[in-house]
């Protein structure tokens, strides 16, 4: 394949990707404003008051950031693990791979997809949040919109391999409720890890979700329980790793090609 | 430059629970043939085309695709390829459209080429009506129609039917094999497998039979069906008969009161046939084949294969 016919080859696939999501908008759109509003409600409206204050910060805008990295992630691996299942449950996986698309190409035009669905989720989570806390201004741009986009990139990956390996529908709904979930919600979505005792707080800095989730709120609030270059590197770590477990996947055929 | 379309030498397959589906089979397409690859169930062919459309690992084994040794450049050696599977293989929910467009882009091909060429594709087999449709709500032919649409966007020289015409209706299907016919007259070589044989009679010009993993025949249509010894006809009579006439050379038997079965020899002719039946005051109204030729030869060279 020349560069161009290279190019325009993942321009279709990304296209693809982004069709199939919004096609379904009211499936993968909809329900984080949903939920997100809920927890605002609930949390940062009725029994935010009540809590206080959290690294110096109201709940509510305490909040902000965790819930829309809970959302980013959640999207972000979803939307490739049921896309990339859902073509080899259909067969449609047979139109890759007798194309002369590279194996890199195929992961990228996938990787477009998550990607595009993780940051669109959280510009609607952001806003929502917005209808709850007007006031809220960003700190620091420029990283915030880094960990967004390496955020999405490391959890397309992610979900990515669950489906290569994944056999049934069963098996692209384990790793996201048993493993991604808790591990979000113990990662410092909803408190600062400051406030644990000593044993929890050592525990918790072993979850990766926290140096995500810490990273991102560096970003908007300023404010962080790790520190932002180790969290960095190992957002940029991951990503090269999951890669690196795609490509080697997908040139071997595991779970695609007989 | 090669002769070839499709070059196969020493072809192996082993699956993971250590079926040997291929034991090692050599074939030769020449560039513009109509080509006919058949055998039973299970005898190999998924596996063959399998590999060389690359939805299968190979176990061993050389594969050129005019010339180009996939093993060096699949990418270059895939773009020569269309392929129509025999399962659907796209995504239900997308329109008729899109999955052709979306085929061609995975060829690199724009969109604005890609669309001129799914409308003609779509015209010609006669589901320009049903673009915008999601493809789920197509019936099983016209979901044969759109992979093969799809298997043409990008216009490859080598194309593989896998079953083309399974679910098709028969004036539909007349009309796939005219428009097959027509682009394989302008080029494209045609690899075909199909369980009606008289399809592969009436288009392919060359022919192998594969069988539990090997080649057991690979030559032409003709050649194969000149070795058919014995044929048999089903007449249809002018009037009722009575009573079998004795012609024991003939084998006949009665299927009822105005039809007739008669098998000939490959030293028969139909006219002696004919001579006697007038003897015996008998008209024949019309006549057939009972089974299809190719299906006769079919059945015996699986059965020799097999020790039967």
């Amino acid at each position: 394949m020349g560069t161009k016919e290279l190019i325009w080859s993942i321009i279709t696939l990304s296209e693809k990707e982004l069709r199939r999501f919004m096609r379904i908008w009211v499936q993968t759109l909809v329900p984080p404003a949903v939920t997100t509003s809920l927890y605002f409600v609930i949390f940062g409206s009725l029994i935010g008051p009540r809590i206080g204050a959290m690294d110096g910060f109201d709940y509510i805008q305490f909040m902000i950031p965790g819930l829309i990295m809970l959302a980013v992630i959640t999207a972000a691996y979803s939307n490739v693990v049921s896309s990339f299942y859902g073509v080899k449950f259909q067969r449609a996986i047979e139109e890759l791979l007798i194309s002369p698309m590279p194996n890199w190409a195929i992961l990228f035009g996938y990787v477009v997809g998550g990607v595009a669905r993780g940051v669109m989720i959280g510009v609607i989570v952001f806003l929502v949040s917005l209808v709850f806390y007007p006031n809220f201004e960003i700190e620091n741009y420029g990283l915030t919109i880094l960990v967004l986009f390496l955020t999405s990139i490391m959890f397309s990956l992610m979900g990515f391999i669950n489906a290569v390996y994944a056999d049934s529908f069963d098996d692209i709904a384990v790793i996201p409720t048993f493993v991604l979930t808790p591990l979000i919600y113990l990662g410092g979505v909803f408190y600062s890890i400051n406030i644990l005792p000593d044993i929890w707080r050592n525990i918790s800095l072993a979850n990766p979700m926290l140096y995500v989730v810490n990273t991102f709120r560096e970003g908007m609030l300023g404010s962080s329980d790790v520190s932002i270059p180790l969290a960095l590197g190992m957002m940029v770590g991951f990503i090269i790793l999951f890669a690196v477990i795609c490509l080697y996947l997908l040139n071997k055929g595991i779970g695609i090609r007989q | 430059m090669t002769e070839y379309a499709l070059e196969i030498n020493g072809l192996k397959k082993v699956y993971d629970n250590d079926v040997e589906a291929l034991k090692g089979i050599d074939l030769k397409i020449t560039k513009g043939d109509f080509f006919a690859l058949l055998g039973p169930n299970g005898a190999g062919k998924s596996s063959t085309i399998g590999i060389i459309s690359s939805i299968t690992n190979k176990t061993d084994g050389i594969i050129k695709i005019f010339g180009i040794d996939i093993d060096q450049d699949f990418p270059k050696a895939k773009s020569f390829l269309g392929v129509v599977a025999q399962e659907i293989n796209f995504s239900q929910f997308e329109k008729v459209e899109d999955i052709v467009i979306t085929q061609a882009g995975f060829y690199g091909i724009p969109k604005d080429i890609a669309k001129k060429r799914c409308k003609n594709l779509l015209k010609k087999l006669s589901l320009w009506d049903k673009r915008h449709d999601q493809a789920r709500n197509l019936s099983g032919g016209q979901k044969r129609r759109v992979m093969i649409a799809k298997a043409l966007v990008h216009e490859p020289k080598l194309l593989i039917l896998d079953e083309p015409t399974a679910g098709v209706d028969i004036e539909l299907r007349r009309e796939m094999w005219d428009f097959l016919s027509d682009i394989n007259k302008k080029g494209t070589t045609i690899i075909l497998t199909t369980h009606y044989l008289e399809e592969a009679e009436q288009h392919c010009n060359n022919i192998a039979i594969i069988d539990e993993g090997s080649i057991v025949e690979d030559t032409s249509m003709k050649e194969l069906l000149s070795r058919l010894s014995i044929q048999s006809f089903v007449l249809d009579l002018e009037n009722e008969i009575q009573e079998l006439p004795d012609l024991p050379i003939f084998d006949l038997k009665s299927q009822d009161s105005k039809t007739l079965t008669a098998t000939l020899t490959k030293d028969d002719d139909l006219n002696s046939l004919f001579d006697k039946l007038s003897e015996h005051g008998i008209k024949v109204k019309s006549m057939r084949n009972e089974q299809n030729r190719l299906e006769e030869l079919f059945i015996r060279l699986v059965k020799e294969k097999d020790g039967n």
